[in-house]
């Protein structure tokens, strides 16, 4: 059964949510800006609510099961922090009421500054950009900032591994540089001696993710640092995969100059389908004047009697605000929850049973599938979805099939550098049963890749929709319930 | 795959084809058939422009890739292929005829004779994975 | 903590690995630096923590226990209960983004309709699947006029009733574009409540955009067909920031002949939660629909010719463009745009009407009672929607800590981003605001200055 759109579900005249009548007296409307006519649908409460629910039902979550995409981290997303979240107190402050107003949620958030900086070894975080790509645009314009401050303008390039995040080349055009690819070794690495041959004069920096996209931790990675720091650019840390380094090791301590943080991935903040994340932005001492603003301090020392007060301040050579107001604070409250529930043995505990379950899987599979850089692994891990004695089946076909079991498939395509790959992260929040389970269903499904392929290149068969024709979707560009006008004239 | 030998190829999957000092531009049936469904095709430069070989022309995009698509020669555009940007389904099914994407006048004809010919194309794509 | 194993379990796992303890899983990691002490406060249970935050949340002055004044970009709007009902829902709340369309139609439809309702109420053809909040989407427009020109046009104007906080966040993200300039908010006429006119003779062949706000900044009302008009003589793109609950009762800005249209959306049924997270609206004629920055939803059908949505247009963007990409964004505000779609959907044309008039009638019935307390003036100077400027006998911040006692959070204090509007209150009134509200704010003001 197809889902009707709201459109479709809209009757002419049909009653919605009602507003009390004017306590006041009227005021004549504006005449010659009013709205003729405005194509909204016309439903019922209940419609609504069983429309949504009826989509809802459509939809795969982690709360119906393991969501093993690599480098996404869909852990549990515990509920205590949506009743957090939604605390009066919290959920309905207005961004612009007067600090001591506020000071609950200014501690709130000056505490979550000091301990996401205390996680990841930092001088100073930022809690402002919105997600991760965010909090990348937000790093590298810190990085350009840094050197033009010190007159530095011939830093124009940025070194980019090839395993990298699409983000990670975006960001930089976007900031105005000029990207460099940095292959990888044989043994998953960043190649040590291109990089040498890279680093100059020019280097503004490097983008770094630590345990990178095949999920490994990179062997080179103090010497790839020391590299561009000895030529004097900064290393920019890409904390997408923080995940497995929570209490084993801080970027900052490595020599990352500055990090994003993704609390809806780390920190367990919901996706929400798409968002809202959360981005922060850690740095180094050398670069704390330049984070965005405003950011929480204690504007006056409290003593015995007195809290202290806090206050939000704008770093001295602040690049800028990039977004409104201080951040999505719905999603600090929700971090914030996470880390006071963990302590510091807990969140160390995230990383070591998220490494285990990797490995754990990784061996589990090891047997089907080819593993192209196969050493011990972080959080997650990269299959190729491909076999030399099953040459019609492709990653995608994989994928698909999984669904027919009732599982979300992997990453697919990504890394780059990897033949259709399967990027697989678990999470620490997967039990044993269900990290078997799903072993279980890869090994079914190479299996079936062998005997039946064409089972795998048909499916999905028992998902609510089958493959759909994104060809036709880009051509036929249909972007809304309606056509526009001046197409259907 | 299909290489007409009336034309030459570039190593970026350009075909051009020159009569007298008129050269037409496209892609080649290797190229289409990597990118897949093309669903896009955009000219970033104008009628009137004056390009330099290498430099990028025009943009295609397929559903999982985007390529740009760079001048064979330089030279001045004196017109581009209004269809294609209603039609970008033409690179798939006639990318040497219908597809072509559009005309140079060549300022520098020697570049010509640097480019591949067919047969060194069709070795030169044989030599790459897919 | 939520990890499932017990201890028997890890055993059977390493074993299975081949490994004797955990620790041997991290010896890439180097050794000197392994396993840092971390200075944390310990563990507490669900219950601790609550209590903890219960506390901090306490200590605030939530708007609901308040008579809240403020605007300015983010208001106090009631939101119907059926919206917090649907965005609790596991499946939505935690899904990732629909990269896989056969289990993702739930989120990918509400999406089409998000997309379809922003489209119908800014009167563009398309909208994106939603951008981070409003500053950033009036900063993604500015890069999308700057992409669409190749680079060649090098100014944005923009209105300097235009949301200060936007004009900061379109300054940061055009540090990377050597030679840009951000103009027409200088406030060199020293009048920073100039008509919008006052920025024609900025408009050149350098143009790339020229933004306004709709109702501007302060509240006001304007008839931006002149603007539009000028910006388009130029060869520029023209883009308005509107308040989409204010588009309920007022013509859409495509009247005004928009290209562009950005906004906050937080009003349609977003808590305030101290700032975000809210909702970019980034939507534009379809001709632009290749240069609009993120996410795009789009109908199709499955192989048995079933309908079905899936994200389209993607070749646009960063996992595939890479640097070549015009923007790196990779989400939209999924569970907010899906507010706000139930939000929409609750009231309808008739709803949104509904809270876009009591707004109006209330916010002016409250100036009106303003303008009678001696010492007290609005200057507006135009039509407003449901803000507008009081200018008042003594420093804004004075007044505000007097209404405090009162529970009333007062306007915002526009000295802290204008000079020249030094006590010059912007007071929002929304549909929670009564008229005892009002009266007791008109009181309180009255007091404030005799005290």
């Amino acid at each position: 059964m197809t889902e009707p759109t709201l459109y479709e579900l809209s009757s002419q005249g049909r009653p919605g949510f009602r507003f009390p009548q004017p306590d006041v007296p009227l005021t004549p409307l504006p005449e010659g800006f009013l709205r003729k006519d405005l194509n909204f649908p016309e439903v019922a409460e209940v419609d609504v609510i069983r429309h949504f629910t009826r989509l809802s039902r459509l939809n795969y979550s982690i709360d119906q099961g393991i969501y093993p995409l690599g480098s996404c981290t869909m852990k549990y997303n515990p509920r205590i922090n949506e009743a957090a979240a939604r605390l009066p107190g919290f959920a309905h402050l207005h961004p612009l009421q007067p600090v001591e107003t506020v000071q609950g949620a200014l501690e709130l958030m000056y505490e979550l500054q000091s301990w996401l900086a205390e996680i990841a070894g930092f001088a100073a975080v930022s809690l402002q950009p919105a997600a991760g790509a965010h909090g990348e645009l937000t790093g590298i314009l810190i990085m350009r900032a840094y050197h033009q401050s010190r007159g530095d303008s011939a830093r124009t390039r940025v070194l980019i591994p090839d395993s990298a995040h699409g983000t990670n080349p975006a960001t930089s055009a976007m900031s105005g540089f000029q990207v460099v690819n940095v292959p990888t070794d044989a043994a998953g690495n960043i190649d040590l001696a291109v990089l040498r041959t890279l680093c100059d004069a020019t280097t503004a920096g490097i983008m770094i993710t630590n345990p990178n996209t095949l999920g490994l931790f990179d062997q080179n990675l103090l010497d790839a640092i020391a590299l561009v720091h000895q030529a004097g650019g900064l290393v920019y840390g890409d904390g997408a995969n923080l995940n497995a380094l929570l209490g084993v090791a801080r970027p900052g301590d490595l020599g990352i100059d500055v990090m994003h943080f993704n609390l809806h991935k780390t920190f367990s903040t919901p996706h929400g389908g798409g968002g809202p994340g959360s981005g922060p932005v850690g740095v180094a001492k050398h670069l704390v004047d330049f984070l965005p603003g405003p950011i929480v301090e204690i504007v006056e020392e409290g003593d015995e009697d007195m809290p202290p007060l806090f206050g939000l301040v704008q770093p001295k050579k602040s690049i800028g605000r990039v977004k409104t107001f201080f951040g999505h604070f719905g999603m600090f409250v929700r971090a914030y929850t996470y880390i006071s529930m963990h302590g510091p043995e807990g969140l160390r505990a995230v990383a070591e049973n998220a490494v285990l379950n990797a490995n754990y899987l990784l061996a589990r599979l090891r047997s089907a599938y080819k593993v192209p850089y196969d050493r011990t692994c972080m959080h997650e891990f990269v299959l190729e979805g491909r076999w030399e004695d099953a040459p019609e089946v492709i990653a995608l076909d994989i994928s698909k099939r999984l669904m027919d079991y009732g599982v979300h498939p992997p990453t697919n395509y990504f890394p780059l550098i990897v033949h259709d790959a399967l990027m697989i992260e678990p999470t620490e929040t997967e039990s044993l049963q269900s990290l078997d389970a799903f072993a279980d269903v890869l090994l079914k499904v190479a299996d079936e890749a062998h005997q039946s392929p064409q089972l795998l290149k048909d499916a999905p068969h028992n998902t609510p929709i089958r493959r759909v024709d994104e060809v036709k979707a880009a051509r036929d560009l249909v972007l809304c319930c309606w056509v526009p006008e001046a197409e259907s004239n | 795959m299909n290489t007409p030998s009336d034309r030459k190829y570039t190593q970026s999957d350009e075909w051009v084809k020159l009569e007298g000092d008129i050269a037409t531009v496209g892609v080649s049936d290797y190229a289409q058939d990597a990118l897949s469904d093309v669903v896009f095709f955009e000219a970033v430069v104008s009628v009137g422009d004056t390009v330099q070989a290498k430099t990028q022309i025009a943009t295609l995009e397929s559903v999982k890739a985007a390529a740009d698509v760079n001048a064979p020669l330089s030279g001045e555009v004196i017109e581009i292929n209004e269809d294609l940007a209603s039609s970008p389904e033409l690179v798939n099914s006639d990318p040497y005829g219908k597809a072509w994407m559009l005309k140079l006048k060549v300022s520098n004809p020697a570049e010509y004779d640097a480019l591949m010919d067919a047969a060194a194309y069709e070795a030169y794509c044989a030599g790459r994975s897919h | 903590m939520f990890v499932p194993h017990s201890d028997l379990d890890r055993e059977v796992m390493l074993k299975a690995i081949g490994a004797k303890r955990l620790e041997d899983l991290f010896t890439d990691v180097p050794k000197h630096l392994r396993f840092p002490k971390l200075d944390l406060p310990p563990a507490q249970t669900e219950m601790e923590v609550l209590a903890t935050l219960n506390e901090m949340a306490m200590s605030n002055l939530s708007v609901r226990d308040a008579i809240c004044f403020l605007g300015g970009g983010a208001y106090h709007h009631y939101i119907p209960a059926a919206v917090d009902a649907i965005i609790q829902r596991g499946e939505f709340l935690t899904a990732y983004t629909p990269y896989q369309p056969e289990v993702s139609q739930g989120t990918l439809q509400a999406i089409f309709e998000y997309q379809s309702m922003i489209a119908a109420l800014t009167g563009m053809d398309v909208s994106n699947a939603s951008h981070y909040d409003g500053a950033t989407a009036a900063a993604e427009a500015v890069v999308m006029a700057y992409h669409n020109f190749r680079g060649k046009r090098c100014t944005a104007v923009v209105s300097q009733a235009l949301h200060p906080q936007y004009r900061q966040v379109i300054r940061t993200y055009t540090q990377g574009y050597p030679g840009f300039n951000v103009i027409g908010d200088e406030n060199t006429a020293g009048d920073p409540l100039a008509e919008p006119e006052s920025l024609l003779p900025l408009i050149t062949s350098d143009t790339a955009i020229v933004m306004v706000q709709y109702p501007d900044y302060f509240g006001r009302i304007y008839d931006y067909t002149k603007i539009g008009e000028a910006a388009h003589a130029a060869g520029a793109l023209f883009c308005v920031a509107v308040n989409p609950i204010a588009l309920g009762l007022l013509k859409p800005p495509s009247d005004f002949g928009a290209d562009i249209v950005v906004g906050e959306g937080q009003p349609l049924g977003i808590p305030l939660s101290f700032g975000g997270p809210y909702l970019g609206i980034l939507a534009t004629r379809k001709e632009y629909v290749r240069k609009l920055a993120g996410r795009l939803v789009g109908e199709t059908i499955d192989s048995e010719g079933k309908r079905a949505y899936v994200l389209t247009l993607t070749a646009r963007e960063q996992h595939i463009r890479r640097e070549k990409a015009t923007s790196n964004i990779c989400t939209n505000q999924g569970l907010v745009a899906l507010a706000s779609t139930v939000y929409m959907s609750l009231l309808g044309r008739q709803g949104l009407r509904q809270v876009a008039e009591l707004c109006y009638h209330k916010a002016h019935h409250a100036a009106d009672r303003i303008a009678q307390i001696p010492g007290f003036s609005v200057c507006s100077g135009a039509p407003f929607f449901h803000e507008f400027i009081v200018c008042c006998p003594k420093p804004v911040e004075e007044i505000n800590d007097y209404l405090l006692n009162y529970n009333i959070l007062g306007g915002y204090d526009l000295g802290q981003d204008y000079p020249g509007l030094e006590n010059h209150m912007l007071v929002a009134v929304t549909e929670l605001i009564s008229a005892e509200d009002i009266d007791a704010f008109c009181e309180a003001l009255e007091e404030a200055v005799n005290d």
